[in-house]
C-alpha cells in the first residue's frame, strides 16, 4: 500500500461555458471563472503557491502565484485572475522567478525551522526555487511566541505560521464556525483563536480544516509529530455519524497515524468533524479486549480462552437453549455501526441456521418509524435526496435534529448553504446552536413543547391547506387524489389550526403561520430531521406528517427539496437495508412474501420463517417473561442505550447465553455469558451505506488486533453451530446481497473500487446509482396521504414529575460513549450534565455545578446541573453517553405506535438537590466492578512436577 | 386466566387509535399491523387474553384480535 498524493489544483471548480486560452505556449480550455492558476494546474503547469488551495476561495496574498499576462500591466496573482478567451498566459520569466524568490526569502526569514520538513509547502517551495537561504535572516521572527498545545490533538506554532489566512478561511468557509481571525497589523499580525485564547479553551470545534489547510505545519497534528510522517494510505469510511465521511488513513507501519478527509469523499468533499478526524485512539486502548472470554454465570468472573474453545461453547450453549425451550427462544441483534456484510451474516445464521427471525438492529430504536413512515407514504424505507442537494434549497426546515453536534460535517454544508442566503425553520424544544450561530440565524424556531411534533406538523399542514399553498399540480399528477382530499379536509379543520393548537404546543401562532407560508412559498424546500422525530411514542405518525407535507408542497422529485432523515451512526440506513429488522428480508421485502422468501431459500439452502420475529424490546420482555433464553449480541450495548435500564437489565439477567461481539466489556457484556472480541473499523473490509443512500467501502488498513474481523467471527459461530458459510471476503457477502436485493443488484464491490461510491437503487435501470429518489413518480406509484392525528403521550407531567426530560447527544461524543469515552475527546465532555432553565432551577434551590437527582417513575440517576435557558422552562436535557450517569435509568417503556421505537423524547420527571450518586449508581458501579473481574491464569506448571 | 399482558395490551390500543382515523376499515388495518408486525406468541397472547374475555382492549382492538384469532 503506498502513500496517496493528491493535487491541488489552487482553487475551487467552477461550471462556465469552455474558455480557450494560452498557457505557456500551449492551449488549454476550462470552464469560464476559472482561475488561472486552477487552468494550469489542471494543463499540468504548477504555479508556486502558499495562500491559495482548492478547498477554499483564492484570497491573493501571498503574491507567490503571480504570472504575466500579454496586453496587462504588471504581474497578477494567478489565484485571483480568472480565465478569459485568447489570454496569452506567461508562468516562467525571470521577472517573476524574481519576485517568487524574494517573497520566499521573506517568508523563510519569519519561519523557524524544522528539521524535519515533512510537509511543509514554504520549504518545498523554497527548494523549488532553488532557495536555500534568506537575505533577510536574523531580522525580527515570532520565535517569541509560546507553541498552543492546548488542543489535545493538534498543536499551533505561531513562530512556523506565515499569516496566510488559509486556517482562517477553511474555519470560515469549510467549518462556519469563525473561530480563528487575524489580530494584529503588520509584524505584529498573528493567527487568534476567538478572543486571543488557546485552541483549547476558544470557540474552536477541533474539526481539523485549519490543521488540513496550514502550509506550514504551524498547525500540525500532535500523532505526526509523535510518530512521524505516513508513509502509505487507503481511503476508507468514517466509523462514526450518518453523513459517511471518506477518509485517508495515514499509516507507518501498522500505526495510523491520522486520518485526512478525503477531498473526493462525495459525502464530505474533504471536510471531517472531531469524531472521524481525530477520535480513533480507542482502537488502541488499553481497556480492549482482545482474547475471547466465557463464564458459566454472571456471578462468575471471566475466563480467557481460546477462540475455538469460546465458539464451541457459544454454539453447544446455543444448541441446549434450542433443545430445552425451541428456536424461538434465541435470537441476534446487530449494531448499525456493523457493516452491511455483517449485519447480513448475523441474520442471515439467525433465519437460516435456527429458522426463526427474531432479528433486529439499534436502528430500532433510532430511525425504525423513518422505515415505517417513508414506506407508506413514498414506497421505500429511505431519504429521498442526497448531501449535495442543500446547494439548491432555498429552506431548510431542521426538526427534531441537531447538526452541529450530531452531524457537524452536513451541518457545516448547510451553514454554508444558509449564508449564502437560504432561510432556516428550526423546530426544536431546545435552543440548538443552528437557532442562532456567526452569521445564520433562523428565521423562525418552533420551541415546541416536547411530544407535539404531529400537532406542529399538522398545524403547518393547516395552513397550507386553508391559505391556498398547496402545490396543486403536483399532487394531481404525482399523488393519490383520494388520499389527498381525506388529508385536505383533515388537516383544514379549525382544531388542527396553529391557534387551536398554541396551548397544548406551546408554538406561538403567527410564528407557526409564518413559517408554514416560508415552507410552502420560500422556493425548494427540504426538511431535515433526527431523532427527536422518530423517538416519540408517535415517531412513524410524525415521519409521515413530514411526508404528507413535502408531497403538498410539490417537494419531491428534483435538487434541493425533499425529506431527508439524518441517521445518527454510521450505517443505520444499511442495517435497515440489510433484512436485520424481523419482519422484512433485504430490500424492505416482507418475510411474509412468499416469492421472496422462496428466493432466499434458494440461496441459504434453508427454510425460512414466513412470521415476523421479536423486536428488540419484545425479546427484552419475552426474556422477563421466561421465553427467550439466547443473545448474540454484535456491537450495541443494549444495556446503556436502551429505554428503562432495569427492564433491559432484568431481560438479560433472565437469559442463559448473551454472547457479546464487541470491542469492549460494555455495560451489556455485565450480563453476558460469551465474550468474542471484536475488530475496529479500521481492521476490516466491508461497507457502509450512509444518510444519503451511498454506499461506500471501509478498508482494512491494519490487521484485527482480536484476529479476525467481524465477518469471520459471525463465520466462525455459524460453522459451530451447524449452518455452513464459506466466504473468503466481505466483496462475496455483498455479490450475494447484490443477486438476492433488487435495488442493490448493481453493487459490487468492483463498481464501489470504480465509482467510490454508489448511491441505492444501483442496477440496470441506474447502473451508477441513485442520488434523488422519486424523479418522476413515487415508488409506490402515487404518493400517499396519510392522516395524522395528534394523539397526546401517556407520560405526562404531573404532581410529582412535572418536568420533561428530552435527551440528545453532543459533538465531542458518539451514543453510549463506547469509543469517544476512551479517546481525548473526554477532555470536551467528561461527565453527562443536565441542563435546566433558569427558573426551573431556582424554584428547586439548585445552581450550576450542583448534584441534582433525576427521576422518574422508571428510575433515578444524579448528575451535574447546568443552568441555562437553551432549554425552556418546564423542559430539561441530557444526554446519554456516560455509563456512570445512564441517562437511561429514567426512560421509560413507552414507544412508537407502529414500531417500538422508544419515546426517548419524552419523560416525565423531577429534579432535586442532590449530595451525590444514588444508591443505584453506587450498586450498579459495584457489580459492574464485579462482573468484569477477569480469572488470573493459572500458573505455569514447572517441569517434573 | 393468565396474567394481565398490560404491554401487549397497551400496544395494541396504540396501534387501533391510529388505524381508529384512517379511511380504510380500522378492524382490518389493526389486525393487519399485527399480523404483519408482531411475533406469532405475542399475537397468541393478546388472543388469548382475549379469549380467556379479559379487558382492557379498545373496541377497535378487541376486533382486530378476534379478527387475528380466525383460522
Amino acid at each position: 500500500m503506498a502513500r496517496i498524493l493528491e493535487y491541488d489544483l489552487g482553487t475551487p471548480e467552477t461550471a462556465g461555458e469552455p474558455v480557450t486560452l494560452t498557457l505557456d505556449g500551449a492551449t488549454v480550455t476550462v470552464p469560464a471563472g476559472t482561475s488561472i492558476l486552477r487552468a494550469a494546474a489542471i494543463a499540468g503547469v504548477s504555479i508556486p503557491k502558499l495562500c491559495a488551495t482548492d478547498s477554499l476561495d483564492a484570497f491573493g496574498s501571498c503574491r507567490l502565484c503571480l504570472v504575466e499576462i500579454e496586453g496587462r500591466a504588471g504581474t497578477p496573482a494567478s489565484c485571483t485572475t480568472p480565465v478569459a478567451p485568447g489570454m496569452v498566459v506567461r508562468t516562467r520569466s525571470d521577472q517573476l522567478d524574481r519576485i517568487r524568490r524574494n517573497v520566499i526569502e521573506l517568508y523563510l526569514s519569519d519561519h523557524a525551522d524544522h528539521p524535519d520538513r515533512g510537509e511543509c509547502e514554504l520549504c518545498a517551495q523554497a527548494a523549488d526555487l532553488g532557495v536555500t537561504e534568506s537575505r533577510y535572516a536574523g531580522g525580527a521572527t515570532h520565535d517569541f511566541l509560546p507553541c498552543d498545545e492546548s488542543n489535545p490533538y493538534f498543536v499551533f506554532d505561531a513562530a512556523k505560521c506565515i499569516v496566510c489566512s488559509r486556517c482562517v478561511r477553511a474555519c470560515d468557509e469549510v467549518q462556519g464556525t469563525l473561530a480563528l481571525t487575524v489580530q494584529g497589523r503588520g509584524f505584529a499580525s498573528k493567527i487568534a483563536a476567538s478572543q486571543d485564547e488557546l485552541f483549547l479553551s476558544s470557540e474552536c470545534v477541533s474539526c481539523g480544516a485549519c490543521v488540513q489547510a496550514c502550509p506550514t505545519e504551524a498547525l500540525v497534528e500532535k500523532t505526526v509529530l509523535e510518530i512521524g510522517p505516513p508513509e502509505r494510505s487507503e481511503v476508507t469510511t468514517c466509523g462514526y455519524c450518518g453523513v459517511g465521511c471518506t477518509f485517508k488513513a495515514e499509516l507507518r507501519g501498522e500505526q495510523l497515524v491520522r486520518m485526512v478527509p478525503w477531498k473526493d469523499g462525495k459525502a464530505n468533499h474533504g471536510h471531517s468533524c472531531v469524531k472521524g478526524r481525530f477520535a480513533w485512539g480507542y482502537a488502541t486502548h488499553r481497556e480492549r479486549v482482545l482474547e475471547p472470554m466465557i463464564r458459566g454465570a454472571i456471578t462468575e468472573p471471566w475466563r480467557t480462552v481460546s477462540w475455538d474453545e469460546a465458539i464451541a461453547y457459544a454454539a453447544s450453549e446455543f444448541a441446549r437453549i434450542e433443545a430445552k425451550y425451541g428456536a424461538h427462544a434465541i435470537g441476534g441483534i446487530t449494531s448499525s455501526r456493523c457493516t452491511n456484510e455483517e449485519t447480513y451474516l448475523v441474520q442471515k445464521m439467525i433465519r437460516a441456521r435456527f429458522g426463526v427471525n427474531n432479528v433486529d438492529t439499534c436502528a430500532r430504536v433510532c430511525h425504525s418509524p423513518t422505515g415505517y413512515g417513508l414506506k407508506t407514504t413514498l414506497g421505500t424505507s429511505a431519504g429521498t435526496q442526497d448531501f449535495d442537494s442543500v446547494e439548491q434549497c432555498d429552506v431548510m426546515v431542521v426538526i427534531g435534529a441537531n447538526p452541529t453536534d450530531g452531524h457537524p460535517v452536513f451541518a457545516s454544508r448547510m451553514k454554508r448553504r444558509l449564508r449564502a442566503g437560504a432561510k432556516l425553520i428550526v423546530i426544536d424544544p431546545r435552543r440548538i446552536d443552528m437557532v442562532r450561530t456567526p452569521h445564520i440565524q433562523a428565521e423562525h424556531h418552533l420551541a415546541l413543547r416536547p411530544g407535539t411534533n404531529v400537532a406542529v406538523l399538522v398545524a403547518l399542514a393547516h395552513v397550507v391547506v386553508t391559505e391556498g399553498l398547496v402545490d396543486e399540480a403536483f399532487v394531481r399528477e404525482r399523488c393519490d387524489l383520494d388520499a389527498f382530499q381525506g388529508w385536505a379536509e383533515f388537516v383544514a379543520r379549525p382544531e388542527h389550526s396553529p391557534e387551536a393548537s398554541e396551548a397544548m404546543t406551546g408554538v406561538p401562532a403567527a410564528d407557526l403561520r409564518a413559517a408554514a407560508r416560508l415552507y410552502a412559498t420560500g422556493g425548494n424546500a427540504a426538511f431535515y430531521y433526527g431523532l427527536g422525530v422518530t423517538e416519540h411514542s408517535q415517531g412513524s405518525t410524525a415521519v409521515m406528517a413530514i411526508a404528507n407535507l413535502a408531497m403538498a408542497t410539490g417537494n419531491y422529485g428534483r435538487p434541493g427539496v425533499g425529506v431527508n432523515p439524518l441517521r445518527g451512526q454510521n450505517n443505520v440506513q444499511g442495517a435497515c437495508d440489510m433484512g436485520s429488522f424481523p419482519h422484512e428480508l433485504t430490500g424492505y421485502r416482507h418475510i411474509s412474501d412468499t416469492a421472496v422468501r422462496e428466493s432466499f431459500e434458494a440461496a441459504w439452502g434453508a427454510p425460512i420463517d414466513p412470521e415476523p420475529g421479536l423486536r428488540i424490546p419484545n425479546m427484552l420482555d419475552a426474556a422477563v417473561a421466561g421465553r427467550f433464553k439466547g443473545l448474540y449480541v454484535q456491537g450495541e450495548d443494549i444495556l446503556q442505550s436502551d429505554p428503562n435500564t432495569h427492564h433491559v437489565a432484568a431481560g438479560l439477567a433472565a437469559m442463559e447465553c448473551v454472547v457479546i461481539h464487541d470491542l469492549f466489556l460494555n455495560e451489556t457484556a455485565n450480563y453476558g455469558h460469551v465474550f468474542l472480541p471484536g475488530s475496529t473499523f479500521l481492521e476490516k473490509n466491508g461497507t457502509f451505506t450512509n444518510a444519503e443512500r451511498r454506499i461506500q467501502q471501509v478498508k482494512k488498513v491494519i490487521s484485527p488486533r482480536n484476529g479476525y474481523e467481524d465477518w469471520e467471527v459471525t463465520q466462525l459461530l455459524s460453522n459451530a453451530l451447524g449452518y455452513p458459510m464459506a466466504y473468503d471476503h466481505p466483496s462475496q457477502i455483498m455479490d450475494e446481497i447484490a443477486r438476492l436485493t433488487p435495488t442493490f443488484a448493481g453493487v459490487s464491490y468492483e463498481v464501489l473500487d470504480r465509482e467510490g461510491s454508489v448511491q441505492w437503487p444501483c442496477n440496470e435501470a441506474a447502473p451508477t446509482g441513485t442520488p434523488v429518489m422519486h424523479l418522476e413518480r413515487f415508488v409506490r406509484g402515487l404518493g400517499n396521504f396519510v392522516i395524522t392525528e395528534y394523539v397526546p403521550t401517556d407520560e405526562k407531567v404531573g404532581p410529582r414529575f412535572p418536568l420533561l426530560l428530552t435527551t440528545g447527544r453532543i459533538l465531542s461524543q458518539y451514543n453510549v460513549g463506547a469509543q469517544t469515552r476512551r479517546t481525548e475527546n473526554v477532555i470536551w465532555h467528561e461527565e453527562d450534565v443536565l441542563e435546566i432553565h433558569p427558573h426551573d432551577a431556582e424554584e428547586r434551590g439548585v445552581a450550576e455545578g450542583d448534584w441534582v437527582s433525576l427521576k422518574s417513575r422508571a428510575g433515578e440517576t444524579t448528575l451535574r446541573a447546568q443552568v441555562t435557558d437553551r432549554v425552556a422552562p418546564g423542559v430539561v436535557y441530557t444526554t446519554f453517553h456516560h455509563p456512570s450517569t445512564q441517562a437511561n435509568v429514567v426512560t421509560t417503556e413507552y414507544s412508537d405506535w407502529a414500531t417500538n421505537c422508544p419515546e426517548y423524547k419524552v419523560t416525565a420527571v423531577q429534579v432535586a438537590p442532590s449530595n451525590g450518586p444514588s444508591e443505584w449508581q453506587a450498586r450498579y458501579e459495584a457489580m459492574s466492578a464485579r462482573s468484569r473481574r477477569v480469572a488470573p491464569e493459572p500458573p505455569l506448571s514447572v517441569v517434573g512436577e | 386466566m393468565k396474567e394481565r399482558p398490560e404491554r401487549l395490551i397497551y400496544m395494541a390500543n396504540q396501534i387501533a387509535k391510529f388505524f381508529a382515523v384512517q379511511p380504510a376499515d380500522p378492524v382490518v388495518a389493526t389486525a393487519n399491523h399485527l399480523k404483519n408486525f408482531w411475533d406469532p406468541t405475542m399475537r397468541a397472547e393478546i388472543i388469548a387474553w382475549r379469549a380467556a374475555g379479559g379487558d382492557g382492549l379498545d373496541p377497535i382492538t378487541a376486533k382486530a384480535v378476534d379478527r387475528l384469532a380466525q383460522p
